[in-house]
């Protein structure tokens, strides 16, 4: 059936920015504070109280601009939006309405290898509004607390066209902002606090159709699987609807996280109205053009440059690089390993092998991991010279993970230095070969086996120790003379 | 003369030569108060205990440099710290700050002496303070005729002798209308050129502090106070602020005065008109230049500032939930109805009546036919004064076209709103204006409104003087509590 359709996708994504105090006070920004300890009289909306507009905030919205290759207003304004709701103490927010900060700008996405242009409408300025906490459910919930330690917390809201067409687009969007945002130092996009959101605007429309379906807005996508997952379940619905012969209502829906389903929130009749009006209490915002450009030449590094270098100057796959520039944390730690261990294809081989497997494993980011860079190069280079064996080297490198230890020091704790001494594995493979001579006559037969066999043998009784290439050539050498 | 009856600079003067002390002047003010108020009903709350102690502090230093140990009155409109303010609403009736206002910290520091706060219309929205939630004030020179407002318990008290000056706020005309109608001094400064930090808003765009004095001098003295920019006001402006009284005492040879036609029609009293006429004769005999110009725009300040206002007022008093602060309706069974319960009780009639007016026209649909206009006809008023300013040092014209009229006497919104005509342009342009009596008609005051360049209060205090010092009608007092 979707073969018939085409799925339309926009999205809007609120990330909150990296600032130490909020946007129109002096309160902090930071995380997971005892409820209502990180609030002032302007935050909450006290009488008489006056916002003061935090540069840091512009600072850091122009930096998104730029990485993501849009235009930056040279003069912009804030807008009141209202709605009453308990997380607002003021019943409105400042917000930015018909001239937002950033507008026309992009970002490149790779699916399976193919390369798309997300075309990004404009970036603007808000406050965050408070968290309320209920008892269970909103609907039954006996009474409500209110935390306003977020209300006030900067955020840019960032709204891409109707340029997506699948899911995997736009989970794919969605990675590639969030590496930017990180690359530009803008944002610490932690979804999962909720300093990264998204909502996705979906409908559908016969292939053949030019004009856009009706669609609909998901609220409450807090992850990338969930942004997916709900993106596939509401075009789907969509679809069906249409092939029923139904019509599919203009309206706001939320993802249910554990049915795995969209639900309607409130229809297009029910939407707010806003009413926006230019923000009294702020003057306009010029923006000088030297000090777009200033920091424009201060850019850190970011994403498709990362990439670029990693493929064109260090030959790695497109595949690999995606992966080593998702965070700045893997890029660093890379770019760190490969300047104390020089080859970066046996770096990002480590990486993303044993490194991201055990991260997986943890659920933890590369900034949490005990193992340092610097190990890792360390270890790489106990692998070269002879010091380790390949095999070894992984349970060294989980020590390492586990411990945060260096090599150098679980190697000699644990007596893992490989043994390439002749006169010590001579004996021990003697002792093998005598103890086994129905496997020697089978080697003399011609079973190749037989061979792997002493190697297992010997590297048992060396607790795989045994320099596996000089085992092998002592075996070699000793099934052989007797032959 | 008792001590109450002088002026702020005569008050000074005996602080200075050590002929009084501020417990004196302090006593004798909260004597007339207790006096005088029963019937003038000016004040909300009376700040003696705190005010006789902070003149007791004052004496024993003994050192009485600038205004300090003057007492002064505060409208309720702006926050003090530990002193509830309750803009004359229900909803803020048990309302304590725990700030300053901005003005207040800069009184603070100068060292006058407050002694109450002042009844005002509710939020500030009203000709004739009589839409107090508490009760009206009354007229001093007639107590069965409204003081004006909003301002009008800050008029009252000055016109009786209550105290030497008050603050006010003018978002309309709601000091110098008032002024006129008590037969007293009101000055509305330029707009961002006193903070608005802790004033509780009514429209933010037009809100301006200001001072009621009995005569220029106290004016000017008072500006030096409060005048200048405020960082935590992003609307304040970064101007200098000039020594106000260096204005005083200059004579007005060459001065260009333009008073425009629109202004003197046959909406306004014939006694009001031929009063200000009369000034301008005096003016031309003292050397100035005297020609009628038009500011065509004008006549339609009053349906826009219906718009632009109401319209501020609706964003700004959402906020106003009984959650936080204020007013709360207990007995509601769950939290919609205790929002609504609230603000039903909270607010009188014509604070429901403009914030439905205002949320109409900010609504979908109605915004570009009702707001957007009203911005751009504010744009013509601003040109219009502009125009005549590029050949004109100041505007000359009534401040109100009719004297103060009964309490109870006009209960039509609209004919109250006619009130403003005149002074409400000055707001919708940002401009500085005063009003200073310039004659009587029946026993009541009548008002001349002095328009200046914006940031030029200084000439407008200049030409105020000027005029004063030809005239007595400053020296008139009420005969309020004359036994």
């Amino acid at each position: 059936m979707s073969r018939d359709y085409e799925i339309v996708i926009g999205l809007e994504v609120h990330a909150e920015l990296k600032t130490a105090t909020k946007i129109f006070c002096s309160c902090s920004t930071a995380f997971g504070a005892e409820p209502n300890t990180q609030v002032c009289p302007v935050c909450s909306g006290f009488p008489g109280m006056l916002p003061v507009l935090n540069k840091k905030v512009v600072e850091l919205a122009i930096r998104t601009g730029i990485a993501l290759n849009s235009q930056i207003a040279e003069y912009c304004c804030f807008d009141r939006k209202n709605y009453f709701y308990p997380d607002s103490p003021k019943a409105y927010q400042i917000s930015q309405y018909a001239l937002p900060i950033c507008f026309k700008g992009y970002l490149d996405i790779d699916v399976d290898g193919k390369k798309k242009r997300i075309g990004i409408t404009r970036a603007h300025m808000e406050e965050d509004a408070g968290k309320l906490v209920h008892q269970g459910d909103i609907t039954t919930t006996p009474f409500s607390l209110v935390d306003l330690n977020r209300c006030g917390v900067p955020l840019l809201e960032i709204v891409s066209e109707p340029d997506m067409r699948s899911a995997q687009e736009a989970r794919a969007y969605m990675e590639k902002l969030r590496s930017i945002l990180l690359f530009a130092g803008v944002s610490d996009c932690k979804m999962q606090e909720g300093s990264l959101r998204c909502d996705a605007n979906v409908s559908v429309r016969p292939f053949n159709q030019s004009g856009f379906g009706t669609r609909t807005e998901i609220k409450n996508l807090n992850s990338f699987r969930a942004l997916e997952k709900a993106i596939e379940y509401e075009a789907q619905r969509q679809m069906d609807m249409l092939e029923d012969g139904e019509k599919v209502i203009q309206e706001t829906r939320t993802w249910d996280e554990e049915k795995q389903v969209t639900k309607s929130m409130r229809s297009k009749e029910e939407a707010h109205d806003y009413r926006y009006f230019p923000e009294p209490d702020l003057t306009p915002i010029k923006i000088e053009p030297a000090w777009v450009e200033e920091m424009r030449q201060d850019m850190p590094e970011l994403p498709d440059q990362a990439q670029a270098r990693l493929t064109h100057d260090m030959g790695l796959s497109d595949y690999d690089a995606a992966l080593l520039t998702l965070t700045p944390g893997n890029m660093a730690f890379f770019d760190e390993c490969v300047s104390q261990y020089g080859d970066a294809k046996t770096v990002a081989n480590w990486m993303m092998g044993e490194l991201y497997r055990l991260l997986n494993q943890e659920n933890i980011e590369i900034e949490e991991c005990l193992i340092k860079p610097a190990h890792l190069a360390a270890m790489l280079k106990l692998i070269d010279d002879g010091t380790i064996s390949g095999k070894i080297a992984k349970t060294v490198f989980e020590d390492m993970f586990s411990s945060g230890k260096t090599p150098d020091a679980i190697v000699k704790e644990k007596g893992l230095i490989q043994v390439s001494d002749e006169a010590a594995l001579i004996p021990i493979i003697d002792e093998i070969i005598s103890a086994n001579p129905k496997v020697v006559e089978d080697y003399r037969n011609g079973k190749e086996k037989a061979a792997g066999f002493f190697v297992g043998q010997v590297m048992k009784a060396t607790r795989g120790k045994a320099n596996p290439a000089i085992v092998n050539e002592l075996l070699k050498e000793k099934l052989g003379r007797e032959n | 003369m008792e001590l109450f009856e002088l002026t702020l600079h005569e008050l000074r003067e005996l602080l200075e030569q050590k002929q009084a002390s501020s417990t004196e002047i302090t006593t004798s003010v909260l004597n007339r108060i207790d006096h005088v108020d029963k019937e003038l009903k000016a004040f909300i709350t009376i700040n003696d205990a705190a005010a006789l102690a902070q003149a007791a502090q004052i004496d024993a230093r003994a050192e009485y440099p600038g205004i300090t140990g003057v007492p002064y009155a505060l409208k309720d409109i702006f926050c003090t710290r530990g002193l509830r303010t309750t803009c004359s609403s229900r909803i803020l009736e048990n309302f304590v700050p725990v700030y300053d206002a901005h003005v207040v910290q800069k009184l603070n520091k100068a060292n006058s002496v407050l002694v109450g706060k002042l009844n005002m219309d509710e939020f500030a929205m009203g000709s004739a303070t009589e839409n107090s939630a508490f009760f009206p004030t009354h007229n001093p020179w007639d107590l069965q005729r409204v003081p004006g407002g909003s301002s009008g318990g800050s008029a009252a008290a000055v016109a009786a002798c209550e105290v030497p000056f008050t603050l006010g706020t003018d978002t309309g005309g709601s000091i110098r209308q008032p002024a006129s109608f008590c037969g007293i001094v009101g000055l509305k400064p330029t707009y961002g050129r006193v903070s608005r930090w802790g004033v509780i808003a009514f429209a933010s765009s037009l809100d301006q502090v200001g001072a009621f004095t009995r005569d220029v001098e106290d004016c000017a003295l008072v500006m030096n106070i409060i005048a200048g920019h405020d960082p935590m006001d992003s609307t304040s402006v970064k101007v200098e602020v000039p020594d106000y009284t260096s204005f005083l005492n200059r004579d007005v040879k060459g001065l260009k005065i333009a008073y425009p036609r629109e202004y003197f029609d046959e909406g306004v009293d014939s006694e009001i008109k031929a009063a200000v006429l009369r000034a301008l004769k005096q003016y031309e005999s003292m050397g100035a230049i005297v020609e009628e110009i038009s500011l065509p725009h004008s006549k339609y300040a009053l349906p826009a500032y219906y718009l632009v206002a109401p319209a501020e007022a609706s964003a700004n008093l959402a906020r106003f939930d009984g959650v936080r602060y204020g007013y709360r309706d207990f007995q509601a069974e769950n939290v919609v109805d205790m929002f609504s319960n609230s603000r039903a009780v909270g607010f009188g009639d014509e604070v429901k009546r403009r914030i439905m007016i205002g949320t109409y026209a900010l609504s979908s649909g109605y915004y570009d036919a009702y707001y957007l206009k009203a911005l751009k006809v504010r744009r013509l008023i601003y040109q219009d004064f502009e125009t005549v300013f590029k050949k004109f040092d100041i505007i000359v014209s009534p401040t109100t076209p009719t004297t103060a009229f009964k309490l109870g006497e006009v209960s039509d919104p609209l004919t109250l709103y006619m009130n403003d005509i005149l002074t409400v342009p000055v707001n919708m342009a940002g401009l500085p204006g005063i009003s200073i009596p310039c004659g009587f008609h029946a026993g009541l005051p009548l008002g001349m409104q002095i328009i200046g360049r914006a940031f030029d209060e200084g000439t407008i205090i200049q030409a105020a003087h000027a005029f004063e010092q030809q005239n007595d009608y400053h020296t008139m007092r009420p005969a309020l509590g004359v036994k």
